[in-house]
């Protein structure tokens, strides 16, 4: 492989590594602060993926204002599982939890294909992202330069957030102790639903950003891609948001590169994310940011 | 093995008779379901030991499933058949050399099941078992990744066909029988009451001195050698099978199987398919043109699916315990002793 095809791979692979990134960050925050894998988060990118497509090529909205249709409908959705489906269940067995967010994974493919179709529907790619910047034989797409930059800046501010805010160290405490930090006077629920909020909206913007990439929607996009993204954030170090970027990045680089140096073996693709997950439990199950909840948690 | 129980005897006498009468008097429709439901069982009760009993969130049966399906399909299928039927690639030659008949092919499909699953344990349960559902449910998907894109060993996308049709009610309720008697003596052996400690605290259970590894990827193991063994029983049934038909759908219907039954109850389970299996058929005029009070609102493909799932969100809300708890049936009729 010549170094300019390398190249071409690297620009793919950062781009479809954010979009992992994105909707690995609601994955990690919700099992750091609740301790559940969330299995309806691909559901609530699908859904924002879709309610941008019914905007924009149902109802000919500008992408501006899909966007934020999008974010709003996936904000919805998320809080309101957590509001009916979770909450309900805070002292309930973990098993009960995790059987009802998968019901609720269920739940929505099923809805979204029985009312809008199953039938796989085109993106409307604006105008705009059809332009192709061609740089020595290198092929620049702008979703391919807009999603990374937005990414990192959507993450900067999250991590300001976290880390700079008092909203931000009721999450992080209640990530460490829930029962304490409730005692101390903190509206554990509120907090919850506000991790709700930035799981799902930078999930519907993920999820946007895959419709532009790869513009093809069915209602079952959301499992495939919401299984990669939590291979991604275990990768990266489960509870961490940094740990959900490197591993984002890390699981799209590996999937570009392998398609790249072994094209005809291109359907096991979707096999990658799979067994980095098996190998990170096998060699380091805290991932790389290596945060231990076994240790932490009592 | 214990000496069966005066109990046991006599729902096992009941079960078989069922079985004589309804193979011999019964229409070929209720026959294909209750075929249905004697492999629906087998999955349900044996999905039901790891769920259930060992308390391990995992959902695995569809990959299971779909080993045991393929590994019987390719063991019974002759080799003229898999001549005739790979059309992408030629068969490998070690899927030309295997032909057994079907007790050998359903026994190599469990073991062959269980022997993924050992694997599929050693690095999930080295973590707490929250990863195994992840896992499980990845696993699930590279199955039919595998089965697509490895011809030689599956023919791809298009399938087996033609599956000798071995299918009788003697051979899948006789299985789901003993494969009830198997599960039911596990669970009141020292393993089933490690199990069951493993479920209810697991530091518990280790403080005390119980493996809990070892005991939760026998559990593992033991319920895919089962769902193996009905995945075999499925392929013969249905006689054709391709990647596409082992979709999560199975691994979901099951547990709602044993989400209504009762987490942990074996009874519960057998109660849980009859209502699932015999609801699914009822509520096929769902997915039907659907006319309420003279409006025709269109047929909706899936809607059962929908209920489907509202009925595990439900079931799960308000009434955890399910039908039966975690008590089996002798456990009602027991007297209380003063």
């Amino acid at each position: 492989m010549d170094i300019l095809n390398f190249i071409q791979q690297v620009v793919n692979g950062i781009s479809v590594g954010s979009m992992y990134a994105l909707i690995a960050i609601g994955y990690t925050m919700v099992y750091g602060v609740l301790r559940l894998i969330n299995f309806a988060h691909g559901e609530i990118m699908m859904v924002g993926a879709f309610a941008a497509f019914m905007a924009m090529g149902v109802w000919g909205l500008p992408l501006f204002i899909a966007i934020i249709i999008a974010i709003s409908f996936a904000i919805l959705t998320g809080v309101l599982t957590d509001k009916i489906a979770y909450k309900p269940l805070r002292s309930a067995p973990r098993i009960s939890l995790l059987i009802t967010a998968i019901g609720v994974s269920f739940f929505l493919q099923n809805t979204i294909n029985v009312f809008v179709g199953g039938t796989a529907r085109s993106f409307p790619v604006a105008p705009f992202f059809d332009k192709v910047i061609t740089i020595n034989s290198i092929v620049f797409t702008p979703t391919l330069i807009i999603v990374p930059v937005i990414t990192l800046s959507l993450l900067a501010i999250l991590l300001f957030v976290l880390h700079k805010t008092k909203y931000g160290m009721a999450i992080r405490a209640l990530a460490f102790d829930i029962k304490t930090v409730s005692l101390m006077g903190v509206n554990s629920n509120q907090i919850i639903s506000l991790v709700f909020v930035i799981g799902s909206s930078l999930a519907a913007v993920g999820g946007i950003f895959w419709a532009l990439s790869y513009p093809i929607l069915t209602p079952y996009i959301g499992i495939m891609i919401g299984l990669k993204a939590f291979a991604a954030a275990v990768l990266g170090g489960i509870g961490s948001v940094s740990g959900a970027l490197i591993g984002g990045f890390i699981l799209g680089f590996a999937e570009v590169m392998f398609v790249a140096f072994y094209p005809e073996a291109g359907g096991y693709r979707d096999a990658i994310a799979f067994i980095f997950l098996i190998l990170v439990l096998l060699v380091k199950p805290t991932g790389i940011m290596g945060i231990n909840f076994e240790k932490s948690r009592f | 093995m214990q000496k069966p129980s005066k109990n046991t005897i006599i729902y096992t006498t009941l079960a078989i008779i069922f079985l004589i009468i309804a193979q011999s008097f019964f229409d070929d429709y209720t026959v294909r379901i209750l075929n249905n439901i004697a492999i629906f069982i087998i999955l349900a009760t044996s999905y039901n030991l790891i769920n259930g009993i060992t308390g391990q969130f995992s959902l695995e049966p569809n990959g299971f499933v779909a080993i045991g399906a393929y590994v019987t399909a390719l063991v019974l299928l002759t080799p003229e058949m898999k001549m005739d039927s790979f059309q992408l690639e030629d068969p490998h030659p070690i899927i030309m050399a295997i032909n057994l008949s079907l007790i050998p092919a359903l026994l190599l499909s469990g073991v062959i099941a269980a022997g993924v699953a050992l694997m599929l344990a050693y690095p999930v349960f080295r973590v707490r078992g929250d990863y195994l559902a992840i896992v499980t449910l990845g696993f699930g998907f590279i199955i039919k990744v595998i089965a697509i894109n490895s011809p030689a060993w599956t023919n791809g996308a298009i399938g087996l066909n033609d599956i000798p049709s071995l299918i009788n009610l003697y051979w899948t309720g006789g299985i789901a029988i003993i494969t009830v008697i198997i599960l039911l003596n596990i669970i009141y052996s020292k393993y089933g009451r490690a199990m069951k400690a493993v479920r209810d605290d697991e530091d518990a259970a280790a403080a005390i001195g119980v493996n809990t590894m070892k005991i939760k990827t026998y559990a593992f193991g033991t319920s895919a050698f089962f769902e193996g063994v009905g995945g075999g029983l499925l392929a013969i049934l249905l006689t054709t099978i391709s990647p596409d038909l082992f979709q999560f759908f199975l691994t979901f219907q099951l547990l709602i199987i044993i989400v209504l039954g009762g987490l942990g109850s074996m009874t519960g389970a057998i109660i849980g398919t009859f209502l699932v299996i015999g609801g699914s058929e009822w509520l096929r005029f769902l997915d039907a043109n659907i006319n309420l009070f003279g409006f025709d609102f269109g047929a909706h493909p899936g809607l059962r699916m929908v209920v489907f799932s509202i009925i595990l969100i439900i079931v799960m809300l308000f009434a955890r315990e399910g039908l039966m708890g975690k008590k089996e049936l002798s456990d009602i009729f027991k007297r209380k002793v003063k």
